[in-house]
This record gives C-alpha cells, sequence and structure tokens, in this order.
C-alpha cells in the first residue's frame, strides 16, 4: 500500500516526463513495425538434456521408456512398502481403500457390473508406467526409480494374469504386453482410428 | 428463493404453456404495481429511512481493504468440496459451483468449479518453466514475464468437467436430493484471457504433419492430456489471466490451456509442457477415467465436445418455495458446439414446452442464463429444461441418456434435469 502523499512527492514528476516523453520514444520505437507483422519472438532455446530431463511422458510404441527392468517378485515387495496402504496388499479393493481396485474384473465389460481395473480396462501397458511413475505414491510422486517402477507395473500386470509371474518386464517386453482391452475402444476423432 | 410480488392472477392468454408457464407480458402488464406503493404509504424518504433506523447509515463503515471479499452474510455461498478418497487424498477430488446461489452468467474467480488430481501446487511463477518440444523446428522454453508481451486474446466461455452431474449417470439408480449445485456445479463460466496457443507453435516452427500435442501440468500429479492439432490451431488459449486477474491456484496459477467447448481434464492446469506428436499418447486420465462405456461393453475414446445441456437453478433443489404464486424460473443453458438458440421449459413434467427469455449476449460455448415466468398454483408439478443450440443439438430424456450408455457410465451426462415441486414447498430432484 502507498499513501497520495508518496505519490505525488515521489512519483508525480516522474511519471508526468513519462507521459510526455514516452509518447515521443513511443513513435519512433513503432516506425519500424506499421504493417504489424512483426510478431513478438521471446521463446528460448532449449537444450536436448534439459528436454530429455523433462520429457515424462510414454507413448504405446515405446518411445521413452528408460533403461532398468523389474520382475513381479520384486515388485510386491515396493508394493508392500509404498502401494498396499492405500490398494491393499494385492490390489484388490475392499471398505477403506482407495477406489478402483487395480486388479479383476477382466470380461466383466459387457455384463450388468462392470469392473474397470488396470487389468480390465487398460488398452495399454505403457500408460501403467507412465502414470506410476510420474504420480505414484500419491504422497511422494517421482520418488520411484525406473527399476521400482518396471517392478510394480510387472507386479500389477502379474496380480491380473497378464504376464507370468517369473516374467521380466522392462522396455522391450512391457511393449509385448497384450492387454486384454486393447481392441475394446472406439476413437470418435475424426481420422484417428484406435 | 423469493417469491416475487403477488400480482392479480394471470389472464388465460398470459399462459405460454401447460402448468402456470406465463409469456414474458405478463411481467411487462405488472410493471406498474410496485412503482405506486411508496407513494400511497404516504413517507417521505428521510422519515421512511429514520424509522427503520439502520445502524449502518449512522456510524462510520470499514476502512478500504486493498483486496474486496464478500459480505460476511454470504458465508454459506461455497463450494461443495467432495473428496473421493475421503482425507488420506485430500488434494484428490471435486469442489462444485453452488449455482443455486449464483444468478449471473460469469462465475466468480473463488466459485470456480475445480477437480485436482493431487492438490494445488503453489507456483513460484519467476521459477515457472513452459517448454514446447518434439515435432518442432526449434524447441522452446517460455517464462511467465516473456508471455506477458505477448499479444493477448480474450474469450468467454464454459469450461465443464466431462463428470459434471454424475448423480444423475448411471452411477446411481435413484435420483439422489442434493442441491443443484452438487447436481450440475462442476460448470463454470469465466472470461479466459491469454496468448493463443497457435502464435506459440509457429514459433517453435511445429511440423505441419503432426496431429498431436500432450499437454502436461506442474502438480503432483503431473496430468497429462492429448489434444488434436487440429483443435490447438483453432482456439486454444494458454490462459493466464481470470475475469481480469491472474489465473487462481486452484485454476492453474500461474498459467493454464483453454480449450473452448471441450471437457474440463483437457484445459490443463499448471501448464508446464507441450509436446508436438504424431500420435495420442493414451494417459491414464484419457484411457482408465475420460472414456465412455457404451451397451456392448466398448467405450468411446477422445469424445472431447460437451453438449448440449441445461438446468433450472431456481426453484432447484438447495431452495425452498414460498408458496403458491408467480416465480421466476432461471437456469443456465451451454453447449461445447456453440451458442444456445433456444430453451424450453416444461412445468407439467414434460407433456407441454414453451421457450424462455434467453439474457444477452448469448455467448457461443459459454453459459447462458434463462427465464420465464410462472404461476405455481400450489399442486405437485415438475419442471424442465432444455436447450437447442446452433447446429440443433439437444438434450436427452435421463431415460433415454441412460440407455445409451453402459452400467455405471458417469461421464458426459447430458440428460434433461426434472425438479419436483411439491406442495409443502420443497422441491426434489426425480428421473424422468
Amino acid at each position: 500500500m502507498f499513501s497520495f502523499k508518496e505519490i505525488f512527492a515521489d512519483r508525480w514528476y516522474t511519471a508526468a516526463a513519462a507521459a510526455i516523453f514516452g509518447g515521443f520514444i513511443l513513435a519512433f520505437a513503432s516506425g519500424g513495425s506499421q504493417d504489424g507483422a512483426q510478431a513478438v519472438s521471446l521463446g528460448k532455446p532449449l537444450s536436448e538434456e534439459v528436454i530429455a530431463a523433462a520429457d515424462l511422458s510414454i507413448t504405446p510404441d515405446g518411445t521413452n521408456l528408460p533403461a532398468g527392468s523389474g520382475t513381479p517378485a520384486q515388485g510386491k515387495i515396493v508394493f508392500a512398502k509404498k502401494c498396499a496402504v492405500c490398494h491393499g496388499p494385492e490390489g484388490k479393493w475392499r471398505e477403506g481403500l482407495a477406489k478402483p481396485p487395480l486388479v479383476g474384473g477382466i470380461g466383466t465389460l459387457k455384463s450388468d457390473k462392470p469392473v474397470q481395473t488396470v487389468g480390465s480396462f487398460w488398452p495399454y501397458a505403457t500408460t501403467l508406467f507412465d502414470y506410476v511413475r510420474r504420480a505414484m505414491p500419491l504422497n511422494a510422486p517421482l520418488s520411484l526409480s525406473d527399476d521400482e517402477v518396471y517392478a510394480v507395473s510387472a507386479y500389477i500386470l502379474s496380480l491380473n494374469g497378464i504376464i507370468k509371474e517369473n516374467a521380466v518386464i522392462d522396455a522391450k517386453s512391457l511393449l509385448k504386453v497384450e492387454m486384454p482391452n486393447r481392441s475394446g475402444f472406439v476413437s470418435r476423432w475424426p481420422g484417428h482410428t484406435h | 428463493m423469493r417469491n416475487t410480488t403477488p400480482k392479480a392472477a394471470p389472464l388465460s392468454d398470459e399462459f405460454a404453456a401447460g402448468g402456470g408457464l406465463l409469456h414474458r407480458r405478463a411481467f411487462l402488464r405488472s410493471g406498474t404495481v410496485l412503482a405506486t406503493s411508496m407513494a400511497a404509504a404516504g413517507l417521505t424518504m428521510r422519515e421512511a429511512v429514520a424509522a427503520d433506523g439502520p445502524e449502518w447509515m449512522t456510524k462510520q463503515g470499514a476502512p478500504l481493504r486493498p483486496y474486496g471479499m464478500p459480505s460476511p452474510f454470504e458465508k454459506h455461498v461455497e463450494r461443495a468440496v467432495l473428496l473421493p478418497f475421503g482425507p488420506v487424498a485430500d488434494g484428490t477430488g471435486v469442489a462444485l459451483t453452488p449455482l443455486q446461489h449464483l444468478r449471473g452468467t460469469i462465475t466468480p474467480n473463488g466459485l470456480h468449479f475445480e477437480r485436482s488430481h493431487n492438490g494445488v501446487p503453489q507456483i513460484d511463477p519467476a521459477k515457472h518453466r513452459f517448454m514446447i518440444h518434439g515435432m518442432v523446428k526449434n524447441p522452446l522454453e517460455f517464462s511467465i514475464e516473456s508471455l506477458l508481451r505477448y499479444p493477448m486474446v480474450s474469450t468467454v466461455c464454459f469450461i465443464e468437467c466431462a463428470g459434471n452431474s454424475f448423480f444423475n449417470s448411471n452411477l446411481f439408480s435413484k435420483a439422489m436430493q442434493v442441491p443443484v449445485g452438487h447436481l450440475h456445479g462442476l460448470v463454470s463460466a469465466a472470461e479466459w484471457t491469454g496468448v493463443r496457443l497457435s502464435t506459440l507453435l509457429e514459433e517453435t516452427g511445429a511440423d505441419v504433419d503432426a496431429k498431436w500435442l500432450l499437454a502436461e501440468g506442474a502438480d503432483a500429479a503431473g496430468m497429462s492430456r492429448s489434444i488434436p492439432m487440429e483443435k490447438a490451431l483453432d482456439d486454444v488459449i494458454v490462459a493466464l489471466y481470470q475475469n481480469g486477474e491472474r489465473i487462481r491456484p486452484e485454476q492453474g496459477y500461474p498459467m493454464r490451456l483453454v480449450l473452448p467447448g471441450y471437457e474440463g481434464n483437457m484445459n490443463v492446469k499448471w501448464l508446464r509442457r507441450i509436446k508436438v506428436l504424431n500420435q495420442p499418447t493414451y494417459t491414464k486420465d484419457e484411457t482408465s477415467k475420460y472414456t465412455d462405456r457404451r451397451p456392448n461393453g466398448k467405450s468411446n475414446l477422445f469424445t472431447y465436445t460437451m453438449d448440449a445441456k441445461s438446468t433450472i437453478t431456481h426453484p432447484a433443489t438447495g431452495l425452498k418455495m414460498q408458496g403458491p404464486g408467480v416465480y421466476e424460473i432461471s437456469g443456465l443453458a451451454w453447449s461445447g458446439h456453440g451458442a444456445v438458440k433456444r430453451v424450453e421449459i416444461s412445468a407439467d413434467g414434460g407433456n407441454s414446452w414453451a421457450d424462455a427469455h434467453l439474457e444477452e449476449p448469448v455467448h457461443s460455448r459459454s453459459l447462458t442464463r434463462f427465464r420465464m415466468l410462472w404461476n405455481w398454483d400450489g399442486k405437485p408439478t415438475t419442471l424442465q429444461s432444455r436447450t437447442i443450440d446452433e447446429k440443433g443439438n439437444t438434450q436427452p430424456t435421463r431415460a433415454k441418456w441412460s440407455r445409451s450408455y453402459g452400467p455405471g457410465q458417469l461421464n458426459h451426462c447430458n440428460a434433461i434435469q426434472s425438479f419436483t415441486i411439491n406442495p409443502d414447498g420443497s422441491i426434489a430432484n426425480v428421473f424422468i
């Protein structure tokens, strides 16, 4: 907050001068761009390193999947420590736990009681890795190592019976995972078929 | 809700439709009644005020303050906060606009609805970086300071969560008795001001063959969505201002995307990154949440435009009638496809309909206020409204909407809202 006294004492003359001379300065400055075609262009170039550090997103073709790997058994340990408090030890829902469940519901989507889980609904396994890495656990997002994310992903896929218990999940094998509801979507965006 | 001044019983030719809906001229005819009432009492203005003795006219008021706040008598006008996971995830949920307490078309900034996925980040704008990269000639980073120097545009539009009206969706088999703000308060409208996304994409030299963008927020959920390039080049704004002031933290401070007409989730808040791509990313939100399951078990993907919709807000659940007499029915209508062309109202459960008056200006893809006079005879009846937009889209009944989706489907519910008015003055949400 400032008082009127301050404005008049300290800023009045400056403001008046700016008003008088500013007009001339602006007139000169705008002389070069009368056609209005000159665009404001203030973006700063980004280095590959900065982009690589910021680019979290993973597309279904596997772009951006990092090095590393994990197994369901390794994932079970991480899950028990960091995920089970909200999701239950095996990702199944019960009273007091976060909905929806992570496990089950495969084959229920046409029924009267469809259950949408990672296993029954999500079309791509890459989405699982992407989401766990960026958003889980809720109280410490981005805290899991890439190995841990692969392991937790493997554990959830294994609980759903989508991969074998002894499977090793890494950038290559994650891409080969066939999600049960892969063909269960119809794109409504013109020109894009899912 | 307030009853309007009682008037003489309407003439028979003043009814616009069944159930007591009145033509606008019924209101114009009664306009002279009020003007004469004070003179009839024989009081001067000074005497009238002195007799009333309002204490706030006899002492100095509160000092001026730098930022105005609502009256303490309006404390009840606040958003309803719903947390689906409870206190364990108190930053995950929705805050709904209290439609039953608002009468305009622009939502006050503190009452704009909110959907947040893991809390509201308190972002220092000096440290915030926004980058555009991917299929571009020159990947660029823009500071907030630099964005404020770009030529700006403003658009008045609604933002509606795809899950708005979930209480009336297939999640519920019985109509829930909650205020209209709970039923439909995941829609709000504001004047958004910022830089066209197309301007910034042009500066990076984005590849003309790239058909998709990935937009990502700087929140603790890293909320991200794919956006078609066609929409990005059309009318998407990187917004910095909301109703003239900088965007509130809950709405994405210091910057968010605004995609007029598209589902709320795509209007990514706390925008930090846009990646130009030739495919959608199939993020968690656009696959597991914002897809629409049909009766055959298949799900529609990338259903972006919010359909034609309306709801009566007065009278509505959360309010109470004050006896038979003339009321103004008032509500909001909107469509993501364009401007609202007509709003029809029924006061007899859908048997007959009449056109409501639309308040000007009717902005494309924004909230439009509609009004209509109604003479309630005190008997039970059901009020409904339905929008017809400029493209001819209209609202289905709740029964029809429900049948076109699978069990439990909640998103994109634009069914006609029905409120039953009971003789005791209570108002109920009903499924028709």
